[in-house]
């Protein structure tokens, strides 16, 4: 870029041109920050338009209007929406979601111990996925258009068409019922030791596993794929070199970008569609929480469940963009 | 004096998936044989589809995107390549036999430095050390003229220009000492000021390090500058072999002669240039992020005559055709056309004033729907300016494939079906269903072989005389500029560094960039390329 240009730019475009990547970076930040704001308003407008409220399910046949009133003002559902809006949104940035209608307990407190469980299940089910995705996704690579290639194409599009809860079914009706070598329910409490722990949710893990895997399996496969037809690959087969070295030098840096991209993508898939899944295998975590906060409209949790999983979400797509920007070496080598 | 390099009989086949049609073997290249000595080098000239090429990756026994040796004898220094195991492949890749891509940009692997894949190669195959590899390469890159060569090699391939990027190309492939250099187009993606240096570095370096190249180009003038020996290819046949003077100066065929002579165009300039049809009044013009990639252009064109624009990539020249026609509004002055000032916009611009001025683009292939037979496309423009429908359509467009040379069968086809000037001419007959009056040509032969190239041109003067068109025709050839333009027009980093009729345009005395330009042009003549970098040398001791 030219000199003149530099001389007449605003501030904020001449540390852009110093620092490309700090600048992009921190506007991803940025934009994410926007984003879980933009969700919070989404989140309580929505829980707000829901038909039915506490009041009326909570004192069912007795409900009558002074009854429904005077439990609406004790709650503070009688203030205007706005005040209530910024409360809890003050809140929630505290870490302080306010108390359960139902229990009457702080709900920081009882989602903090089912976040730990949910976040250990999508943990260690990622744990498994990610690199059984990425070895099917090479090998298939490997073998491309022949029979294992084929082979794990058609099953893993299987699973991927399969609902969750279906394939949760169909692995609680085989590995639990009829050869009974897992458990069910996958109940999990304080002080369990961790190879129990393990056992219990092995029939979840699995289901999670199998829902995610082939999203991620076909991704890594193109990603290669794609890498591979590229000009500097047939550089690197013409220099004579082996054809593993070719793959981890030069095909594996360039396709390391898409890769991460869709495995934060599947990340965030697990910890959110752990919902269902924790239900069918009555786990303690945060999808039953909050399914079970749904039935008796105890608003508070529902809107705190909805902010965490929108925060999560949206934090790993952040770190996937993130690191898809540093792995760019453009960025950070600029000219 | 033995051979380094026989190939006998060499016979390459691919299959072929035509649309529409079972997949069938196809014959690239057939029964071509030629020997190479020590140091020499031996040029493979040809248009597309030659085999150029395929011939030229047999060296390393390598079948590009499908493409089989089934036959013939590849014979390096005793060995039989083509007998090799893939083990005894390897070894002969990058060590003995070095390969030079065309796009540079491409073939350099964008995640890693400069210096580490140039010494790649040498240092995997154990011929020297890393350190030793780092010093070869250093000296190379001194060699081919590459700037602070010390620091060059830490690098990445996006923070350097494409000139210097084909150079650091050639340093690979020389940095193993390997016997053999296959040049693949070295030169073909660079501008000719560009081109000339890093024709200079690599004849250069091939004389300092005293190794063997097959060069491959469909330049005749290229490698004319750079061969020892010659071999015209054509559909993957020999057509000709024999040394440079005897293929430049006294060639046997017919098809190298045309080669040869192949611009016979030539057009008397007009005398009358003083009543333009269109004027550029001081414009200037910039990208949505403030970049101003035009500085105060003033050039006119005159009715029934052609105006050539040239210069190098990023001149603005293509800018200045967008502006032309609306798609960049400029953000001074203005433009006038037939007398009247046409809208900044294309969007406020009237049918009349779109119909009367169409645009001829370099890519034929990516300008026209794949999904649409020639009978749309051509049809289209006579629907939407006239109103033709029905047989009416039809006839006209019969009567344009004829102005284009094409036969009524043609009507039907897609543009998979045709080939690349068939597809070119088809988007002239576009241009010309609108009947304008200005037909802005934007690098419209520069993606065709010369021999196709120059029957395009042809045509495009045969239909200026017809139908009294002017043209705007964008080009980086200074050749095509001489054959066919009334006035010139030399463009420079945005700015107009030259205007005016031809022969004043193209003759002394030259401001600097219009005489580095001029200079720069392979002409078909044994030496050329010495005689320029010693006027170069003088002149720089002068200085």
């Amino acid at each position: 870029m030219s000199n003149s240009t530099e001389t007449d730019s605003l501030p904020g475009q001449r540390f852009r041109e110093r620092f490309p990547l700090l600048a992009l970076v921190i506007e991803r930040m940025l934009l994410s920050i926007l984003l879980l704001f933009a969700v919070s308003v989404l989140i309580f407008g929505g829980v707000e338009a829901l038909p039915g409220d506490f009041a009326t399910t909570y004192l069912g046949q007795s409900a009558t209007p002074q009854a429904v009133a005077n439990i609406r003002s004790e709650l503070g559902l009688d203030r205007p929406i706005v005040t209530r809006y910024f409360e809890w949104l003050g809140g929630a940035v505290q870490g302080d979601f306010g108390t359960s209608w139902a229990s009457r307990n702080s709900v920081s407190e009882q989602v903090g111990k089912r976040l730990g469980n949910s976040l250990f299940l999508a943990g260690f089910a990622a744990v498994i996925a990610v690199p059984l995705a990425v070895g099917l996704g090479m090998l298939s690579v490997h073998f491309r258009n022949r029979m294992p290639d084929k082979i794990i194409n058609v099953i893993s599009l299987a699973a991927i068409s399969l609902p969750e809860f279906f394939i949760g079914y169909l692995l609680i009706l085989y590995f639990a019922v009829n050869f009974g070598v897992a458990t069910f329910p996958a109940t999990v409490y304080d002080g369990m030791d961790f190879l129990d722990r393990i056992k219990a949710i092995a029939l979840p893990t699995a289901t999670l596993v199998l829902v995610v895997l082939a999203h991620m399996m076909r991704m890594t496969r193109a990603a290669i794929l794609s890498v591979m037809s590229s000009a500097y690959m047939e550089t690197a087969e013409l220099k004579g070199l082996s054809a593993w070295r070719a793959i981890a030098r030069h095909a594996a840096p360039n396709a390391l970008a898409p890769i991460i991209n869709v495995v934060a993508l599947n990340l965030a898939y697990l910890v959110v569609g752990v919902v269902v899944v924790e239900v069918v295998f009555v786990y303690p975590g945060m999808g039953q929480y909050m399914v079970d906060a749904v039935t008796v409209r105890d608003m508070p949790v529902v809107q705190a469940c909805g902010l965490i999983f929108a925060a999560v979400y949206i934090f790993l797509n952040m770190l996937a963009d993130i690191l898809a920007i540093i792995a760019n070496p453009r960025l950070r080598h600029p000219r | 004096m033995p051979e380094l390099l026989s190939v006998r009989n060499l016979r390459i086949e691919a299959v072929s998936h035509p649309p529409g049609e079972p997949p069938r073997r196809i014959t690239i290249v057939d029964g071509v044989s030629f020997d190479l000595q020590k140091g020499k080098v031996l040029g493979l000239i040809g248009e597309s589809g030659a085999g150029k090429s395929t011939i030229g990756l047999s060296a390393l026994a390598y079948g590009r995107g499908g493409a089989e040796i089934t036959g013939g004898e590849v014979i390096l220094n005793g060995t039989d390549l083509l007998t090799l195991d893939n083990t005894g492949i390897r070894k002969v890749r990058g060590a003995r036999v070095c390969y030079v891509a065309q796009s540079a940009a491409a073939a350099f692997n964008p995640a890693h430095r400069l210096g580490d894949q140039v010494i790649e190669a040498s240092v995997r195959h154990g011929l020297m050390t890393k350190e030793e590899a780092r010093k070869r390469a250093l000296y190379l890159f001194g060699v081919l003229g590459l700037p602070s060569p010390e620091t060059f090699g830490n690098r990445f391939p996006h923070q350097v220009s494409g000139g210097q990027l084909q150079r650091a190309m050639t340093a690979m492939a020389l940095c193993s000492n390997p016997e053999l250099i296959i040049f693949d187009e070295p030169t073909t993606a660079l501008d000719v000021t560009t081109q000339i240096d890093v024709l200079a570095a690599i004849k250069h370096a091939i004389e300092e390090t005293h190794t063997a190249a097959l060069y491959i180009t469909h330049d005749l003038a290229v490698v004319a500058q750079i061969s020892d020996h010659i071999m015209v290819l054509r559909h993957g046949k020999t057509v000709e072999y024999g040394s440079v003077q005897q293929i430049i100066e006294a060639p046997t065929q017919d098809y190298t002669r045309a080669l040869v002579n192949v611009r016979q165009t030539a057009r008397m300039e007009a005398s009358d240039q003083t009543s333009p049809l269109l004027k550029s009044d001081n414009v200037s013009a910039q990208y949505g992020n403030g970049f101003k990639v035009l500085h105060g252009v003033s050039l006119h064109l005159c009715k029934g005559q052609t105006l050539a624009i040239v210069g190098e990539s990023g001149s603005g020249k293509s800018t200045l055709a967008r502006v032309i026609t609306g798609l960049l509004p400029p953000s001074e002055g203005k433009i006038t056309f037939n007398g009247k000032t046409l809208a900044p916009a294309l969007k406020n611009r009237s049918r009349d004033d779109l119909r009367r001025i169409q645009l001829i683009y370099q890519m034929a292939d990516t300008a026209m729907n794949p999904r649409q037979t020639v009978r749309d496309i051509i049809g289209r423009p006579l629907t939407f300016y006239d109103g033709l429908r029905g047989a009416a359509k039809t006839a006209r467009v019969k009567e344009l494939l004829e102005q284009i040379e094409m036969s009524n069968g043609f009507i039907d086809r897609y543009p998979a079906e045709l080939s690349g000037g068939q597809k070119q001419r088809v988007a002239i007959a576009r241009a010309l269903a609108a009947k304008p009056e200005l037909i802005l040509c934007d690098e419209p032969t520069s993606a065709l072989d010369p021999l196709v190239a120059e029957g395009i041109l042809k045509l495009l003067m045969k239909l200026q005389e017809e139908e009294k068109l002017s043209y705007v025709f964008i080009t980086h050839d200074i050749a095509i500029v001489r054959a066919i333009a009334d006035s010139v027009a030399v463009m420079h980093r945005g700015r107009l560094v030259r205007f005016g009729p031809k022969s004043q345009a193209l003759s002394p005395p030259f401001d600097d960039y219009t005489d580095l330009l001029l200079k720069s042009v392979p002409e078909m003549e044994i030496g050329w390329l010495e005689r320029v970098l010693d006027t170069r040398r003088m002149e720089s001791a002068g200085n």
